[in-house]
Protein backbone atom coordinates (compact mmCIF):
# COMPACT_ATOMS: atom_id res chain seq x y z
CA UNK A 1 0.00 0.00 0.00
CA UNK A 2 1.46 3.41 -0.91
CA UNK A 3 2.15 5.69 2.04
CA UNK A 4 -0.50 8.43 2.25
CA UNK A 5 0.66 12.04 2.12
CA UNK A 6 -0.61 14.78 4.44
CA UNK A 7 -3.29 16.13 2.06
CA UNK A 8 -4.71 12.63 1.67
CA UNK A 9 -4.76 12.13 5.43
CA UNK A 10 -6.53 15.45 5.81
CA UNK A 11 -9.08 14.41 3.21
CA UNK A 12 -9.81 11.13 5.01
CA UNK A 13 -10.21 13.06 8.26
CA UNK A 14 -12.62 15.55 6.76
CA UNK A 15 -14.70 12.62 5.51
CA UNK A 16 -14.59 10.53 8.65
CA UNK A 17 -14.19 12.91 11.58
CA UNK A 18 -17.87 13.88 11.66
CA UNK A 19 -18.80 10.31 12.62
CA UNK A 20 -16.01 10.11 15.15
CA UNK A 21 -17.18 13.33 16.83
CA UNK A 22 -20.77 12.00 16.94
CA UNK A 23 -19.68 8.77 18.63
CA UNK A 24 -17.32 10.41 21.10
CA UNK A 25 -19.74 13.22 21.98
CA UNK A 26 -22.17 10.59 23.21
CA UNK A 27 -19.48 8.46 24.87
CA UNK A 28 -18.03 11.40 26.83
CA UNK A 29 -21.18 13.52 27.03
CA UNK A 30 -19.12 16.51 25.93
CA UNK A 31 -18.68 17.88 22.41
CA UNK A 32 -15.50 19.80 23.22
CA UNK A 33 -13.82 16.67 24.57
CA UNK A 34 -14.91 14.81 21.43
CA UNK A 35 -13.64 17.49 19.04
CA UNK A 36 -10.30 17.81 20.80
CA UNK A 37 -9.85 14.04 20.87
CA UNK A 38 -10.49 13.77 17.14
CA UNK A 39 -8.04 16.62 16.53
CA UNK A 40 -5.48 14.71 18.62
CA UNK A 41 -6.10 11.58 16.58
CA UNK A 42 -5.46 13.62 13.43
CA UNK A 43 -2.05 14.71 14.76
CA UNK A 44 -1.32 11.08 15.58
CA UNK A 45 -2.36 9.96 12.08
CA UNK A 46 -0.02 12.50 10.50
CA UNK A 47 2.82 10.87 12.47
CA UNK A 48 1.86 7.22 11.98
CA UNK A 49 0.06 6.80 8.67
CA UNK A 50 2.89 7.93 6.35
CA UNK A 51 4.92 4.91 7.49
CA UNK A 52 2.18 2.40 8.38
CA UNK A 53 -0.14 3.24 5.48
CA UNK A 54 -3.89 3.90 5.73
CA UNK A 55 -5.56 1.57 8.22
CA UNK A 56 -8.14 -0.79 6.64
CA UNK A 57 -10.95 1.00 8.53
CA UNK A 58 -9.91 4.65 8.94
CA UNK A 59 -13.14 5.61 10.77
CA UNK A 60 -12.64 2.83 13.29
CA UNK A 61 -8.99 3.81 13.76
CA UNK A 62 -9.91 7.46 14.34
CA UNK A 63 -12.63 6.58 16.87
CA UNK A 64 -10.44 4.15 18.83
CA UNK A 65 -7.39 6.43 18.80
CA UNK A 66 -9.40 9.53 19.71
CA UNK A 67 -11.21 7.67 22.48
CA UNK A 68 -7.97 6.38 24.02
CA UNK A 69 -6.29 9.75 23.82
CA UNK A 70 -9.33 11.46 25.34
CA UNK A 71 -9.37 8.98 28.22
CA UNK A 72 -5.65 9.59 28.84
CA UNK A 73 -6.22 13.35 28.84
CA UNK A 74 -9.29 13.14 31.08
CA UNK A 75 -7.42 10.93 33.58
CA UNK A 76 -4.72 13.58 33.84
CA UNK A 77 -7.28 16.35 34.34
CA UNK A 78 -9.40 14.31 36.75
CA UNK A 79 -6.33 13.59 38.88
CA UNK A 80 -5.94 17.36 39.19
CA UNK A 81 -9.51 17.54 40.44
CA UNK A 82 -11.34 18.70 37.30
CA UNK A 83 -15.03 17.98 37.79
CA UNK A 84 -15.99 17.85 34.11
CA UNK A 85 -13.11 15.52 33.29
CA UNK A 86 -14.17 13.25 36.13
CA UNK A 87 -17.78 13.17 34.93
CA UNK A 88 -16.79 12.58 31.33
CA UNK A 89 -14.51 9.75 32.38
CA UNK A 90 -17.29 8.11 34.39
CA UNK A 91 -19.65 8.41 31.41
CA UNK A 92 -17.21 6.86 29.00
CA UNK A 93 -17.28 3.32 30.45
CA UNK A 94 -15.40 0.77 28.42
CA UNK A 95 -17.56 0.07 25.43
CA UNK A 96 -16.47 -1.03 21.99
CA UNK A 97 -17.81 0.99 19.09
CA UNK A 98 -19.66 -0.89 16.38
CA UNK A 99 -20.39 0.18 12.83
CA UNK A 100 -24.22 0.18 13.14
CA UNK A 101 -24.06 2.16 16.36
CA UNK A 102 -22.13 4.94 14.62
CA UNK A 103 -25.14 5.78 12.45
CA UNK A 104 -27.34 5.94 15.54
CA UNK A 105 -24.88 8.33 17.14
CA UNK A 106 -25.03 10.64 14.13
CA UNK A 107 -28.82 10.67 14.34
CA UNK A 108 -28.69 11.40 18.09
CA UNK A 109 -26.32 14.29 17.49
CA UNK A 110 -28.65 15.81 14.88
CA UNK A 111 -31.43 15.94 17.46
CA UNK A 112 -29.04 17.42 20.03
CA UNK A 113 -27.87 20.15 17.63
CA UNK A 114 -31.47 21.00 16.70
CA UNK A 115 -32.80 20.94 20.26
CA UNK A 116 -35.58 23.54 20.71
CA UNK A 117 -33.91 24.87 23.87
CA UNK A 118 -31.14 26.30 21.63
CA UNK A 119 -31.70 29.51 19.66
CA UNK A 120 -32.22 28.89 15.90
CA UNK A 121 -28.93 30.63 15.07
CA UNK A 122 -27.12 28.33 17.48
CA UNK A 123 -28.87 25.28 16.04
CA UNK A 124 -27.77 26.22 12.53
CA UNK A 125 -24.18 26.87 13.58
CA UNK A 126 -23.90 23.62 15.56
CA UNK A 127 -25.45 21.56 12.80
CA UNK A 128 -23.09 22.97 10.18
CA UNK A 129 -20.07 22.60 12.46
CA UNK A 130 -20.71 19.11 13.83
CA UNK A 131 -22.72 17.41 11.11
CA UNK A 132 -21.87 19.41 8.04
CA UNK A 133 -18.20 19.49 8.89
CA UNK A 134 -17.74 23.19 8.02
CA UNK A 135 -15.08 25.08 9.92
CA UNK A 136 -16.10 27.93 12.19
CA UNK A 137 -14.53 30.38 9.71
CA UNK A 138 -16.59 28.93 6.86
CA UNK A 139 -19.83 29.17 8.83
CA UNK A 140 -19.02 32.74 9.87
CA UNK A 141 -18.40 33.69 6.23
CA UNK A 142 -21.63 32.05 5.09
CA UNK A 143 -23.66 34.04 7.60
CA UNK A 144 -21.69 37.26 7.16
CA UNK A 145 -20.67 37.53 10.81
CA UNK A 146 -17.14 37.94 12.20
CA UNK A 147 -15.43 34.63 12.94
CA UNK A 148 -15.09 35.60 16.59
CA UNK A 149 -18.86 36.10 16.90
CA UNK A 150 -19.55 32.69 15.37
CA UNK A 151 -16.93 31.06 17.61
CA UNK A 152 -18.58 32.60 20.68
CA UNK A 153 -21.99 31.43 19.52
CA UNK A 154 -20.65 27.88 19.20
CA UNK A 155 -18.91 27.96 22.59
CA UNK A 156 -22.09 29.19 24.26
CA UNK A 157 -24.24 26.53 22.57
CA UNK A 158 -21.84 23.72 23.42
CA UNK A 159 -21.65 25.00 26.99
CA UNK A 160 -25.43 24.87 27.29
CA UNK A 161 -25.57 21.32 25.89
CA UNK A 162 -23.00 20.25 28.49
CA UNK A 163 -24.29 22.17 31.53
CA UNK A 164 -28.02 21.78 30.97
CA UNK A 165 -27.37 18.19 29.88
CA UNK A 166 -29.26 18.31 26.63
CA UNK A 167 -29.42 14.58 25.94
CA UNK A 168 -27.83 12.73 23.05
CA UNK A 169 -30.87 10.75 22.09
CA UNK A 170 -33.51 10.32 19.46
CA UNK A 171 -36.71 11.66 21.06
CA UNK A 172 -39.38 9.20 22.14
CA UNK A 173 -42.56 8.51 20.19
CA UNK A 174 -44.50 11.36 21.88
CA UNK A 175 -42.06 14.10 20.83
CA UNK A 176 -40.56 12.64 17.69
CA UNK A 177 -42.85 14.31 15.15
CA UNK A 178 -42.37 17.82 16.57
CA UNK A 179 -38.63 17.37 17.06
CA UNK A 180 -38.16 15.97 13.55
CA UNK A 181 -40.02 19.00 12.16
CA UNK A 182 -37.48 21.17 14.01
CA UNK A 183 -34.56 19.25 12.46
CA UNK A 184 -36.02 19.56 8.96
CA UNK A 185 -36.74 23.26 9.52
CA UNK A 186 -33.07 23.87 10.36
CA UNK A 187 -31.84 21.96 7.29
CA UNK A 188 -34.27 23.89 5.10
CA UNK A 189 -33.27 27.18 6.73
CA UNK A 190 -29.64 26.47 5.82
CA UNK A 191 -30.69 25.66 2.26
CA UNK A 192 -32.77 28.81 1.95
CA UNK A 193 -30.02 31.00 3.31
CA UNK A 194 -27.83 29.57 0.56
CA UNK A 195 -30.50 29.72 -2.13
CA UNK A 196 -31.80 33.22 -1.55
CA UNK A 197 -29.21 34.87 0.62
CA UNK A 198 -31.05 37.51 2.60
CA UNK A 199 -28.22 40.00 2.26
CA UNK A 200 -25.09 40.52 0.21
CA UNK A 201 -24.05 40.81 -3.39
CA UNK A 202 -24.74 37.29 -4.58
CA UNK A 203 -28.12 35.68 -4.83
CA UNK A 204 -26.94 32.14 -4.21
CA UNK A 205 -24.31 30.91 -1.82
CA UNK A 206 -23.55 27.50 -3.26
CA UNK A 207 -21.63 26.22 -0.24
CA UNK A 208 -24.68 26.43 2.01
CA UNK A 209 -26.94 24.80 -0.58
CA UNK A 210 -24.67 21.81 -1.03
CA UNK A 211 -24.21 21.51 2.74
CA UNK A 212 -27.99 21.49 3.23
CA UNK A 213 -28.44 18.86 0.51
CA UNK A 214 -25.73 16.75 2.12
CA UNK A 215 -27.47 17.07 5.50
CA UNK A 216 -30.78 16.22 3.84
CA UNK A 217 -29.23 13.07 2.37
CA UNK A 218 -27.76 12.17 5.76
CA UNK A 219 -31.12 12.51 7.53
CA UNK A 220 -32.82 10.58 4.70
CA UNK A 221 -30.25 7.81 5.04
CA UNK A 222 -30.75 7.69 8.81
CA UNK A 223 -34.55 7.96 8.77
CA UNK A 224 -35.67 6.34 5.52
CA UNK A 225 -39.22 5.75 6.78
CA UNK A 226 -40.15 9.39 7.31
CA UNK A 227 -42.01 10.76 4.24
CA UNK A 228 -41.36 14.41 5.11
CA UNK A 229 -37.60 13.71 5.25
CA UNK A 230 -37.85 12.40 1.68
CA UNK A 231 -40.07 15.36 0.77
CA UNK A 232 -37.52 17.88 1.98
CA UNK A 233 -34.66 16.12 0.19
CA UNK A 234 -36.70 16.02 -3.04
CA UNK A 235 -37.59 19.70 -2.67
CA UNK A 236 -33.96 20.74 -2.22
CA UNK A 237 -32.78 18.53 -5.11
CA UNK A 238 -35.34 20.07 -7.45
CA UNK A 239 -34.31 23.61 -6.45
CA UNK A 240 -30.68 22.60 -6.85
CA UNK A 241 -31.34 21.14 -10.30
CA UNK A 242 -32.24 24.62 -11.59
CA UNK A 243 -29.29 26.40 -10.02
CA UNK A 244 -27.29 26.82 -13.25
CA UNK A 245 -30.30 28.28 -15.06
CA UNK A 246 -31.27 30.59 -12.26
CA UNK A 247 -28.44 33.11 -12.39
CA UNK A 248 -26.64 34.92 -15.18
CA UNK A 249 -22.85 34.84 -15.38
CA UNK A 250 -22.89 38.26 -13.68
CA UNK A 251 -24.89 36.86 -10.76
CA UNK A 252 -28.26 38.32 -11.79
CA UNK A 253 -31.51 36.43 -11.36
CA UNK A 254 -33.28 34.70 -14.21
CA UNK A 255 -36.94 34.09 -13.47
CA UNK A 256 -38.30 30.56 -13.82
CA UNK A 257 -40.29 31.35 -16.97
CA UNK A 258 -37.21 32.77 -18.73
CA UNK A 259 -34.69 30.12 -17.69
CA UNK A 260 -32.81 28.07 -20.27
CA UNK A 261 -34.11 24.65 -19.30
CA UNK A 262 -31.24 22.87 -21.05
CA UNK A 263 -29.05 24.15 -18.20
CA UNK A 264 -31.06 22.23 -15.62
CA UNK A 265 -29.39 19.23 -14.02
CA UNK A 266 -31.26 16.20 -15.35
CA UNK A 267 -29.72 13.76 -12.86
CA UNK A 268 -30.91 15.80 -9.88
CA UNK A 269 -34.35 16.19 -11.48
CA UNK A 270 -34.61 12.42 -12.00
CA UNK A 271 -33.59 11.80 -8.40
CA UNK A 272 -36.06 14.40 -7.10
CA UNK A 273 -38.90 13.05 -9.24
CA UNK A 274 -38.24 9.49 -8.06
CA UNK A 275 -38.48 10.67 -4.44
CA UNK A 276 -41.71 12.58 -5.16
CA UNK A 277 -43.21 9.47 -6.77
CA UNK A 278 -42.21 7.36 -3.76
CA UNK A 279 -43.87 9.95 -1.49
CA UNK A 280 -47.07 9.92 -3.56
CA UNK A 281 -47.22 6.15 -3.24
CA UNK A 282 -46.99 6.36 0.56
CA UNK A 283 -49.83 8.88 0.55
CA UNK A 284 -48.94 10.60 3.83
CA UNK A 285 -48.71 14.15 2.46
CA UNK A 286 -46.89 16.89 4.33
CA UNK A 287 -45.76 20.44 3.52
CA UNK A 288 -42.32 19.47 2.16
CA UNK A 289 -43.72 16.68 0.01
CA UNK A 290 -46.34 18.98 -1.51
CA UNK A 291 -43.77 21.72 -2.21
CA UNK A 292 -41.55 19.07 -3.81
CA UNK A 293 -44.50 17.94 -5.94
CA UNK A 294 -45.10 21.55 -7.07
CA UNK A 295 -41.46 21.80 -8.12
CA UNK A 296 -41.70 18.44 -9.84
CA UNK A 297 -44.50 19.86 -12.01
CA UNK A 298 -42.23 22.80 -12.95
CA UNK A 299 -39.21 20.63 -13.73
CA UNK A 300 -41.45 18.25 -15.69
CA UNK A 301 -42.48 20.93 -18.20
CA UNK A 302 -40.31 21.06 -21.35
CA UNK A 303 -41.00 24.82 -21.57
CA UNK A 304 -42.59 27.45 -19.33
CA UNK A 305 -45.65 27.50 -21.58
CA UNK A 306 -46.12 23.75 -21.06
CA UNK A 307 -46.39 24.12 -17.26
CA UNK A 308 -49.43 22.34 -15.85
CA UNK A 309 -50.63 25.30 -13.74
CA UNK A 310 -53.95 23.65 -12.94
CA UNK A 311 -52.09 20.88 -11.15
CA UNK A 312 -49.86 23.39 -9.40
CA UNK A 313 -52.91 25.31 -8.19
CA UNK A 314 -54.43 22.08 -6.90
CA UNK A 315 -51.22 21.33 -4.98
CA UNK A 316 -51.18 24.85 -3.51
CA UNK A 317 -54.80 24.39 -2.39
CA UNK A 318 -53.67 21.25 -0.57
CA UNK A 319 -50.63 23.04 0.91
CA UNK A 320 -52.73 25.99 2.08
CA UNK A 321 -55.22 23.64 3.76
CA UNK A 322 -52.34 21.91 5.58
CA UNK A 323 -50.32 25.02 6.47
CA UNK A 324 -52.55 28.09 6.28
CA UNK A 325 -50.17 31.05 6.09
CA UNK A 326 -50.19 34.33 4.16
CA UNK A 327 -46.88 33.42 2.47
CA UNK A 328 -48.34 30.17 1.09
CA UNK A 329 -51.45 32.11 0.00
CA UNK A 330 -49.19 34.60 -1.81
CA UNK A 331 -47.39 31.88 -3.78
CA UNK A 332 -50.73 30.24 -4.52
CA UNK A 333 -51.89 33.54 -6.01
CA UNK A 334 -49.20 33.20 -8.71
CA UNK A 335 -50.84 29.94 -9.78
CA UNK A 336 -54.29 31.56 -9.56
CA UNK A 337 -53.08 34.22 -12.03
CA UNK A 338 -51.95 31.56 -14.50
CA UNK A 339 -55.15 29.51 -14.25
CA UNK A 340 -57.84 32.18 -13.75
CA UNK A 341 -56.13 35.41 -14.77
CA UNK A 342 -54.49 38.36 -12.97
CA UNK A 343 -57.73 39.94 -11.73
CA UNK A 344 -58.83 37.19 -9.30
CA UNK A 345 -55.17 36.71 -8.31
CA UNK A 346 -54.86 40.39 -7.37
CA UNK A 347 -58.00 40.07 -5.25
CA UNK A 348 -56.31 37.23 -3.34
CA UNK A 349 -53.05 39.18 -2.92
CA UNK A 350 -54.78 42.35 -1.75
CA UNK A 351 -56.39 40.39 1.06
CA UNK A 352 -53.00 39.42 2.54
CA UNK A 353 -51.21 41.29 5.30
CA UNK A 354 -47.62 40.99 4.13
CA UNK A 355 -46.55 44.62 3.79
CA UNK A 356 -42.99 44.00 5.06
CA UNK A 357 -42.33 41.15 2.59
CA UNK A 358 -40.71 42.27 -0.68
CA UNK A 359 -42.23 39.39 -2.70
CA UNK A 360 -45.72 40.52 -1.76
CA UNK A 361 -45.10 43.84 -3.50
CA UNK A 362 -43.21 42.22 -6.38
CA UNK A 363 -46.03 39.79 -7.15
CA UNK A 364 -48.60 42.56 -6.76
CA UNK A 365 -46.59 44.76 -9.12
CA UNK A 366 -46.51 42.04 -11.76
CA UNK A 367 -50.27 41.47 -11.52
CA UNK A 368 -50.97 45.23 -11.77
CA UNK A 369 -48.65 45.43 -14.81
CA UNK A 370 -50.56 42.63 -16.49
CA UNK A 371 -53.81 44.47 -15.81
CA UNK A 372 -52.38 47.61 -17.45
CA UNK A 373 -52.44 49.56 -14.16
CA UNK A 374 -48.94 50.91 -14.80
CA UNK A 375 -48.79 53.71 -12.24
CA UNK A 376 -49.87 51.41 -9.42
CA UNK A 377 -47.45 48.73 -10.64
CA UNK A 378 -44.59 51.24 -10.50
CA UNK A 379 -45.42 52.12 -6.90
CA UNK A 380 -45.59 48.43 -5.98
CA UNK A 381 -42.15 47.80 -7.57
CA UNK A 382 -40.74 50.70 -5.57
CA UNK A 383 -42.19 49.21 -2.38
CA UNK A 384 -40.63 45.83 -3.25
CA UNK A 385 -37.22 47.39 -4.00
CA UNK A 386 -37.24 49.21 -0.68
CA UNK A 387 -37.81 45.92 1.16
CA UNK A 388 -34.98 43.70 -0.09
CA UNK A 389 -31.33 43.72 0.96
CA UNK A 390 -30.27 41.16 -1.64
CA UNK A 391 -28.49 42.97 -4.47
CA UNK A 392 -29.47 40.44 -7.16
CA UNK A 393 -33.14 40.54 -6.23
CA UNK A 394 -33.12 44.31 -6.08
CA UNK A 395 -31.54 44.40 -9.52
CA UNK A 396 -34.25 42.15 -10.97
CA UNK A 397 -36.95 44.37 -9.49
CA UNK A 398 -35.28 47.54 -10.77
CA UNK A 399 -35.13 46.07 -14.27
CA UNK A 400 -38.85 45.21 -14.11
CA UNK A 401 -39.55 48.72 -12.85
CA UNK A 402 -37.62 50.31 -15.74
CA UNK A 403 -39.29 48.02 -18.29
CA UNK A 404 -42.59 49.40 -17.05
CA UNK A 405 -41.54 52.97 -18.04
CA UNK A 406 -40.26 51.91 -21.44
CA UNK A 407 -43.51 50.06 -22.03
CA UNK A 408 -45.71 53.02 -21.12
CA UNK A 409 -43.63 55.43 -23.25
CA UNK A 410 -44.21 53.42 -26.39
CA UNK B 1 -28.58 12.84 38.77
CA UNK B 2 -28.66 16.39 37.52
CA UNK B 3 -30.62 19.06 39.41
CA UNK B 4 -32.65 21.83 37.78
CA UNK B 5 -34.29 24.95 39.13
CA UNK B 6 -37.78 25.53 37.78
CA UNK B 7 -38.75 29.17 38.40
CA UNK B 8 -42.27 30.48 38.01
CA UNK B 9 -42.20 33.78 36.12
CA UNK B 10 -44.99 35.88 37.61
CA UNK B 11 -46.14 39.20 36.15
CA UNK B 12 -46.49 42.26 38.40
CA UNK B 13 -50.01 43.26 39.34
CA UNK B 14 -53.12 41.91 41.00
CA UNK B 15 -53.40 38.14 41.45
CA UNK B 16 -56.16 36.41 39.48
CA UNK B 17 -59.66 36.14 41.08
CA UNK B 18 -60.10 33.65 43.92
CA UNK B 19 -61.70 30.76 41.99
CA UNK B 20 -58.89 30.86 39.40
CA UNK B 21 -56.22 31.09 42.09
CA UNK B 22 -57.74 28.19 44.02
CA UNK B 23 -57.59 25.96 40.97
CA UNK B 24 -53.95 26.93 40.41
CA UNK B 25 -53.13 26.08 44.03
CA UNK B 26 -54.85 22.69 43.74
CA UNK B 27 -53.01 21.93 40.47
CA UNK B 28 -49.66 22.99 41.92
CA UNK B 29 -50.22 20.78 45.00
CA UNK B 30 -51.12 17.85 42.77
CA UNK B 31 -47.99 18.41 40.65
CA UNK B 32 -45.77 18.50 43.75
CA UNK B 33 -47.23 15.13 44.85
CA UNK B 34 -46.64 13.74 41.35
CA UNK B 35 -43.01 14.91 41.33
CA UNK B 36 -42.51 13.43 44.82
CA UNK B 37 -44.08 10.12 43.78
CA UNK B 38 -41.68 10.00 40.83
CA UNK B 39 -38.73 10.52 43.18
CA UNK B 40 -37.75 13.72 41.35
CA UNK B 41 -38.66 16.28 44.05
CA UNK B 42 -35.90 18.11 45.95
CA UNK B 43 -37.58 21.30 47.13
CA UNK B 44 -40.45 23.61 46.24
CA UNK B 45 -42.18 26.67 47.56
CA UNK B 46 -44.04 29.86 46.73
CA UNK B 47 -42.44 33.25 47.43
CA UNK B 48 -43.94 36.28 49.13
CA UNK B 49 -44.15 39.37 46.87
CA UNK B 50 -40.94 41.24 45.87
CA UNK B 51 -41.99 44.14 48.13
CA UNK B 52 -41.07 41.91 51.10
CA UNK B 53 -37.47 41.45 49.90
CA UNK B 54 -34.33 42.94 51.45
CA UNK B 55 -30.95 43.16 49.69
CA UNK B 56 -27.74 42.86 51.72
CA UNK B 57 -24.47 44.20 50.27
CA UNK B 58 -21.03 44.34 51.77
CA UNK B 59 -19.56 47.85 51.78
CA UNK B 60 -16.16 48.41 53.43
CA UNK B 61 -16.79 45.30 55.51
CA UNK B 62 -20.18 46.58 56.67
CA UNK B 63 -23.46 44.95 55.67
CA UNK B 64 -25.65 47.51 53.93
CA UNK B 65 -29.35 46.73 53.71
CA UNK B 66 -31.74 48.06 51.13
CA UNK B 67 -35.47 47.62 51.07
CA UNK B 68 -37.05 45.91 48.09
CA UNK B 69 -35.94 43.50 45.38
CA UNK B 70 -32.49 43.61 43.76
CA UNK B 71 -33.98 44.53 40.41
CA UNK B 72 -37.41 45.99 39.76
CA UNK B 73 -39.07 44.37 36.81
CA UNK B 74 -42.34 43.69 35.05
CA UNK B 75 -41.95 40.06 36.16
CA UNK B 76 -40.49 38.40 39.20
CA UNK B 77 -39.90 34.87 40.44
CA UNK B 78 -43.10 33.85 42.13
CA UNK B 79 -41.98 30.45 43.31
CA UNK B 80 -39.68 27.62 42.41
CA UNK B 81 -39.17 23.91 42.44
CA UNK B 82 -35.87 22.09 42.43
CA UNK B 83 -36.02 18.72 40.72
CA UNK B 84 -33.72 15.82 39.94
CA UNK B 85 -33.76 14.69 36.32
CA UNK B 86 -31.53 12.51 34.15
CA UNK B 87 -31.31 15.17 31.42
CA UNK B 88 -32.82 18.41 30.09
CA UNK B 89 -35.61 16.63 28.21
CA UNK B 90 -36.84 15.06 31.45
CA UNK B 91 -36.61 18.44 33.22
CA UNK B 92 -38.51 20.12 30.36
CA UNK B 93 -41.26 17.52 30.66
CA UNK B 94 -41.77 18.56 34.31
CA UNK B 95 -41.59 22.22 33.29
CA UNK B 96 -44.37 21.67 30.79
CA UNK B 97 -46.56 20.27 33.58
CA UNK B 98 -45.59 23.17 35.86
CA UNK B 99 -46.52 25.71 33.19
CA UNK B 100 -49.89 24.02 32.82
CA UNK B 101 -50.50 23.95 36.61
CA UNK B 102 -49.38 27.54 37.29
CA UNK B 103 -50.64 28.94 33.94
CA UNK B 104 -47.36 30.92 33.93
CA UNK B 105 -44.02 30.69 32.07
CA UNK B 106 -41.42 28.43 33.72
CA UNK B 107 -37.68 29.06 33.45
CA UNK B 108 -35.57 25.89 33.58
CA UNK B 109 -31.99 26.32 34.71
CA UNK B 110 -29.45 23.63 35.50
CA UNK B 111 -27.31 23.53 38.63
CA UNK B 112 -23.64 22.67 38.28
CA UNK B 113 -22.99 19.02 38.96
CA UNK B 114 -22.05 18.40 42.59
CA UNK B 115 -18.33 17.73 42.99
Amino acid sequence: MPAPAAPEIEHVFRQESRRAVAVLARVFGDIDVAEEAVQDAFTRALQVWPSSGLPPNPAGWIITTARNRAIDGLRREASRGDRHAHAALLDSGDEQVEEGAVRDDELRLIFTCCHPSLAPGAQVALTLRLLGGLTTAEIARAFLVPEKTMAQRLVRAKGKIRDAQIPYQVPGEADLAARLRAVLAIVYLIFNEGYAATAGEHLVRDDLCSEAVRLGRLVAELMPDEPEVMGLLALMLLFESRRAGRTTSEGGIVRLAEQDRSLWDRALIAEGHALVRACLQRDEPGPYQIQAAINAVHTDAPSAADTDWAQILQLYDQLLALTPSPVVALHRAVAVAEVRGPEPALAVVDGLELDTYHLFHAIRADLLRRLGRTAEAARAYEAAIARTDNAAERDLLQRAHRALDEHSLR
Amino acid sequence: MKQYLLSVIQPEGEPPPAPVLEKVMRDVDALREEVKAAGAWVFSGGLCPPSTATVVRLHDGEALMTDGPFAEGKEHIGGCMIIKAPDLDAALAWARKAARATTLPIEVRPFYEEA
